[in-house]
């Protein structure tokens, strides 16, 4: 609340060079960049034991920090809440919003957003205790459902029940985690969320192995990294990283191997890694390395997935949609030319 | 010949009327001057980032659903419905909360000068548990560690199978007439009004008069036996609706939930132990004669407290159970916290994300608190001028 309060009065009182154009040379000035996180999203942004972000959408600020300023570490993190996080976008508080943000028209329009690539394709699904004997979504009529306040989830689930001709009961809370604890402390018959938050949040549960996920997904939640509308230099930075990672993902660029694909590699490869006589760098308004550091910090789309989300993560997701666009999901790089 | 005695000459503007009103002009035209460049400025940089702003989104369809409601209310509802929605939660949470915090803590205040040790200590040691631990504390205390570690619907705490509770919330038997609902009603308030005018009458004999008639029976009459007569000829029958578990949740009834139960218990509790001070402090700083007069008299002891100290006791109480009252109205958006549905949870929480529209949002909270706490103080000064002119 505190935050949105001083990001509202931001608004009220910036002066007329307001976070616009120069983006990058704030960021260039002043040495890192500020991304807003979760308030603790395990696998996309959460504090780990040492008290450093980490997770899939942290490694895409890493990323673009990587590409900007060539230090990953170059990234401080504002974790902030469903409420907060469109304001303290809007008043400069942070130059990227990566955190699990749904893509819609009134966000890219009314608030003033440019939303970078999809990092990741997510839908609405409901988490029921076992012990219920719900099996399926349409069972849930007359229960009292947890949900994020100030979240599209908050709007799908009533749009669900609606269409369906169920009524519920609401208990709303700000915080993710304060839902999470509703739910589990019983108040809720039902926990409703992406289905990567789900997957997510189950972790902590006191008994993950008492719920179930239902098999209906309500609702399309393509999550991706946002910027300020009225920097295009800024956002043409973001838009592309996300887009060298998957394209090195497609190119068979890794971490491991980016310095002998560099050298070694097909003209596609040498034109993303910058080692063609057509660099890319000028383009974008960076050095010809831009690519190569950007992947080099964390690996390609692949491997972010991997170490994040995957099956050898506690969260154990499949790629599904978010297999590349040649092994079955709908992922995929515009041309880096 | 002297000359006459002139005074010096002044120059115009150091005249003290000029002198106050140029003072006046320039503050107030700063102050106009602050207001426009905060609304151009952010009108400006709104407009530079394509956010869109005005009030215009009240009339868009919410989209979501809100757990209690006085008002009917959907998820087809708009954003302009959700405000009023949420204005009225927050109004009767502060409503529940005055009298709760009021009777609890007129009842402590008068423990606390009790001539009994144990009632006294007792009183103090509330008052000092309750003032001294943050509200927001204690509203955590009654959602977090007491209702919800109740069991759930299916192994809720039965009262002689009529009132429900679990973690779901309290519910209660709802009564329902099945016919002539309305005459009762107006028989209702029409013994109401008549109760108070005859009360009022002979209220005004009393006082010009020195004998007034008794009126207290008006209101048995008034507020039971005619609207109880309505009900025996209309032949309505009163039915109660007791809750049922169906399904996952009690049906039926009256339901109160939790999170409301904790706003009001936590409100109320931490407001009475300020309030209960407040009385115990109007009711010491009355002077020791009076009750002494009063005893010198013949008064009984109920009597000199009702007749002689509460009454004078109130000029002391009133302003400061003004600021109370106010304080309470205004931390009921603490409970935004515990998830009740109130102002900052739905306009300043939902509506805001939903919309994008922070500035507007905020206006809006602020608008409602700033309208609340002005209409308690006014009520609150009208009682104190009363009490002032009239010592009751």
């Amino acid at each position: 609340m505190m935050k949105l309060l001083t990001a509202t009065t931001a608004i009220t009182l910036a002066g007329t060079g307001l976070a616009l154009a120069g983006t990058i040379d704030d960021i260039k000035a002043r040495g890192h960049i500020q991304c807003g996180v979760t308030q603790g999203v395990p696998g996309f942004s959460n504090p780990n034991d040492a008290g450093d972000w980490t997770g899939f959408d942290v490694d895409i600020c890493r990323a673009v920090a990587a590409a900007v300023l060539s230090d990953a570490d170059a990234v401080r993190y504002t974790p902030l809440s469903n409420t907060e996080r469109f304001t303290a976008l809007q008043s400069g508080e942070v130059d990227i919003l990566s955190r699990t943000t749904t893509r819609t028209l009134n966000r890219d329009t009314a608030l003033g957003l440019n939303f970078a690539p999809v990092v990741f394709y997510d839908g609405q699904g409901f988490m029921v205790r076992e012990s219920s004997g719900i099996t399926s979504a349409l069972e849930l009529d007359g229960t009292t459902v947890c949900v994020s306040a100030g979240s599209t989830s908050e709007l799908n689930v009533a749009d669900y029940f609606t269409a369906n001709n169920m009524t519920y009961e609401p208990v709303r809370f700000e915080k993710a985690d304060e839902v999470l604890a509703a739910y589990d402390a019983g108040r809720c018959d039902v926990y409703t969320s992406d289905l990567s938050g789900l997957a997510a949040r189950r972790l902590v549960m006191q008994n993950p192995a008492e719920h179930l996920m239902l098999k209906e997904t309500i609702s399309k939640e393509p999550l991706a990294p946002a910027v300020r509308h009225g920097d295009d230099a800024w956002f043409d930075i973001v838009t592309w990283t996300v887009y060298a990672l998957i394209a090195a993902e497609e190119l068979g660029v890794t971490a491991a191997n980016i310095d002998q694909m560099k050298a070694e590699g097909s003209p596609d490869v040498q034109r993303l890694l910058g080692s063609s006589e057509t660099g890319t760098g000028e383009w974008v308004g960076l050095d010809n390395d831009w690519a190569t550091r950007a992947i080099a910090a964390g690996g390609n789309y692949g491997e972010l997935w991997a170490r994040h989300l995957g099956p050898d993560t506690p969260l154990k997701l499949a790629r599904g949609l978010n297999e590349l666009y040649n092994n079955g999901g709908i992922q995929y790089a515009m041309p880096i030319k | 010949m002297t000359a006459p005695f002139l005074p010096p000459r002044q120059i115009f503007w150091t005249r003290r009327r000029v002198k106050s009103l140029l003072v006046q002009v320039v503050f107030l035209g700063g102050l106009a001057w602050l207001a426009y460049f905060l609304f151009a400025n952010t009108t400006a940089n709104l407009q530079r980032q394509g956010i869109a702003s005005g009030f215009g989104f009240l009339s868009q369809r919410a989209g979501f659903d809100v757990s209690l409601s006085f008002l009917p209310f959907t998820s087809d509802s708009s954003y302009g419905r959700a405000f009023w929605v949420a204005v009225v939660n927050a109004l009767v949470l502060s409503a529940l909360g005055i009298v709760l915090a009021t009777i609890l803590g007129f009842g402590l205040g008068l423990a606390r000068v009790s001539k009994n040790w144990l009632i006294a200590r007792l009183a103090t040691v509330y008052i000092e548990i309750f003032r001294n631990i943050p509200l927001l504390l204690q509203l955590f205390f009654w959602y977090f560690a007491i209702l919800r570690q109740l069991p759930g619907p299916k192994e809720s705490v039965v009262l002689a199978d009529l009132v429900f509770l679990n973690n779901r919330g309290l519910y209660m038997p709802r009564p329902q007439v099945d016919q002539g609902g309305w005459v009762i009603m107006v028989c209702f308030v029409a013994g109401l009004c008549m109760a108070l005018v005859m009360t009022l009458r002979a209220r005004q004999q009393r006082l010009k008069t020195g004998h007034g008639p008794k009126s207290w029976y008006w209101w048995p009459i008034g507020l039971v036996a005619l609207p109880l007569t309505a009900f025996m000829i209309t032949g309505a029958s009163l039915s109660f609706v007791i809750p049922e578990l169906r399904g996952f949740n009690y049906r039926g009834g009256m339901l109160m939930l939790p999170e409301m139960l904790a706003a009001l218990l936590g409100l109320g509790f931490y407001i009475a132990a300020a309030i209960g001070e407040i009385v115990r402090s109007g009711i010491q700083g009355v002077d020791k004669g009076q009750v002494e007069a009063a005893s010198a008299l013949g008064l009984a002891r109920r009597d000199i407290m009702r007749l002689v100290v509460l009454p004078q006791a109130m000029r002391i109480i009133i302003p400061p159970l003004a600021t109370q009252y106010l304080s309470l109205a205004k931390n009921t958006s603490l409970a935004a916290a515990i998830a009740f549905p109130e102002i900052i949870s739905i306009v300043a929480g939902t509506t805001l994300t939903q919309t994008g529209q922070a500035l507007e949002a905020i206006t809006l909270a602020m608008l409602f608190y700033m309208g609340v706490s002005l209409s308690i103080a006014a009520v609150m000064n009208f009682l104190n001028y009363r009490v002032l002119r009239h010592g009751n």
